[in-house]
């Protein structure tokens, strides 16, 4: 690999999402927990509602993700992430609630930015599309909420040294937008 | 007329989805091969490994090589000499796509109605079906897995003859420019012209089942593919939008005549994990 990575553990706290800057590449390791749009819908709706959530999301690190199914003795199937734009309407609202940290991939929305600024969060991209590869750090999987959605039901992950890239930081940092510069010729 | 059963289609079209989500292409692995030569940035050059890597491990068939198994788009061309028995061919088609989808482990992601209700069917079906009636007793099926997330930044755009190319040119380029890394670069680009509204649209599509590298047989047209690879590359998107030389790994130009009044231009955009699997029956 190119260059030297940080090693992450969850849950996090404001210290180590403060030590994260936009183009570092991280190994995380620890639970975290899956949900994409239907999930995230429900979510929202109950913090609305002043409704419990079914999980504690104070530290926590959402990774926008709806798996294939396991084979028999595996546990999970292909894993890599979702298009993270279409939850921008819901994630200042649970960074807000208490979550520290978002997986997915593609640029997340100014208001998404705002919210990882003030509330002190940080998002991380992983490769789309490398589903078979993500899978292997991938330790434990069970559903906790929304069986009832299949590959959007929101489960418990443990995961292993997953490769994850900062994407957009709680400084202001932004990847999409630096990154682009850098190489762009146009 | 020849026979064709409706099983062998269903069978066949089953064993093309699971192949499809498992195999990539030797087209595109050696294009990522050649892209990581030509990638400047680390971070990209790390995903292009990595891609390489997800394609190695995918192909040993334990683990789809993404998670969005996709829309099952068929494309069947069916000789007209050909006469499917027992059974009829839409529903061959997607008694195929039920069985592989389940046998192979793969994602269902369809839901039963666009705006109302989205309930997931259950077993990815229906499939999206183009039929072509062509001379002959030869069935084609080709089976292309689309996924979402590069499906959601196309689009379809009616120019003006006066546009030119020109026109064509800004479209194509503002419509990557404006996916950045939404679509899971590094893309294929399938871009149809002419026709009417929606077949250009299908032209679009159709170029993306065309190998890695392989370049229009019109001179203007193979040149145009060249000239907006190479434009689409100086954006600086790079590999998964995070910065970098390789945005695409190729563009592919499909036309067809068009009226004396019109310009239709589609842009169809494909992820890295371009899937597609063929067979003749």
């Amino acid at each position: 690999m190119s260059s030297a990575f940080k090693r992450v553990s969850t849950p996090l706290t404001d210290e180590v999402v403060q030590g994260l800057v936009a183009g570092d590449n991280v190994l995380l390791s620890g639970v975290i927990y899956t949900a994409r749009d239907a999930a995230h819908k429900r979510l929202v709706e109950l913090l609305q509602k002043g409704e419990p959530l079914p999980l504690d999301i104070r530290g926590q690190v959402i990774y926008y993700v709806g798996p294939t199914p396991a084979r028999p003795g595996k546990v999970i199937g292909a894993a890599g992430p979702t298009t993270s734009g279409r939850m921008n309407a819901y994630a200042p609202q649970l960074i807000a609630a208490g979550q520290k940290g978002i997986i997915g991939k593609g640029e997340m929305g100014p208001q998404v930015q705002e919210a990882l600024e003030r509330y002190k969060a940080v998002y991380f991209a992983a490769i789309g599309g490398a589903g078979a590869l993500i899978a292997q750090c991938v330790v434990s999987s069970e559903v906790v909420a929304y069986e009832e959605l299949g590959p959007e039901a929101i489960r418990r992950l443990v995961v292993k040294e997953l490769p994850l890239t900062v994407a957009q930081d709680c400084h202001g940092g932004n990847l999409y937008r630096e990154g682009r510069l850098r190489y762009q010729l146009a | 007329m020849r026979e064709v059963p409706a099983e062998r289609i269903s069978s066949e079209v089953a064993r093309l989805c699971i192949e499809a989500s498992y195999e990539l292409g030797e087209d595109v692995i050696q294009a990522f091969q050649q892209a990581l030569e030509k990638e400047e940035s680390p971070v990209g050059k790390a995903i292009l490994e990595r891609l390489i890597e997800n394609a190695r491990i995918a192909a040993q068939g334990e683990y789809p090589y993404c998670q969005d198994t996709g829309f099952a788009v068929v494309f069947v061309e069916l000789g007209q000499e050909v006469q499917v028995v027992g059974g009829n061919l839409v529903d061959a088609v997607n008694e195929g796509v039920r069985r592989g989808y389940a046998e192979g482990y793969l994602r269902k992601s369809i839901v039963n109605d666009p705006l109302f209700r989205r309930i997931n069917t259950g077993d990815n079906t229906p499939a999206v079906i183009w039929t072509e009636i062509v001379p002959g007793d030869k069935i084609r099926l080709t089976v292309a897995p689309k996924g979402g997330g590069s499906e959601n930044m196309s689009e379809v755009r009616m120019l003006k003859p006066a546009d030119g190319v020109e026109g064509v040119r800004r479209f194509v380029i503002e419509r990557v420019s404006r996916s950045g890394g939404d679509p899971c670069p590094p893309i294929i680009v399938g871009v149809g012209i002419g026709g009417t509204f929606e077949k250009c649209a299908w032209l679009a599509k159709k170029a993306l089942l065309r190998e890695v590298g392989s370049r229009n047989p019109d001179p203007d047209y193979a040149q145009l593919e060249l000239e907006l690879l190479e434009e689409i590359n100086k954006l600086g998107i790079g590999p998964q939008g995070l910065g970098g030389r390789v945005t695409a790994l190729d563009v592919h130009i499909e036309t067809f005549p068009c009226h004396i009044a019109s310009l239709p231009v589609a842009v169809n955009i494909q992820c890295h994990a371009a899937r597609h699997k063929s067979v003749t029956i």
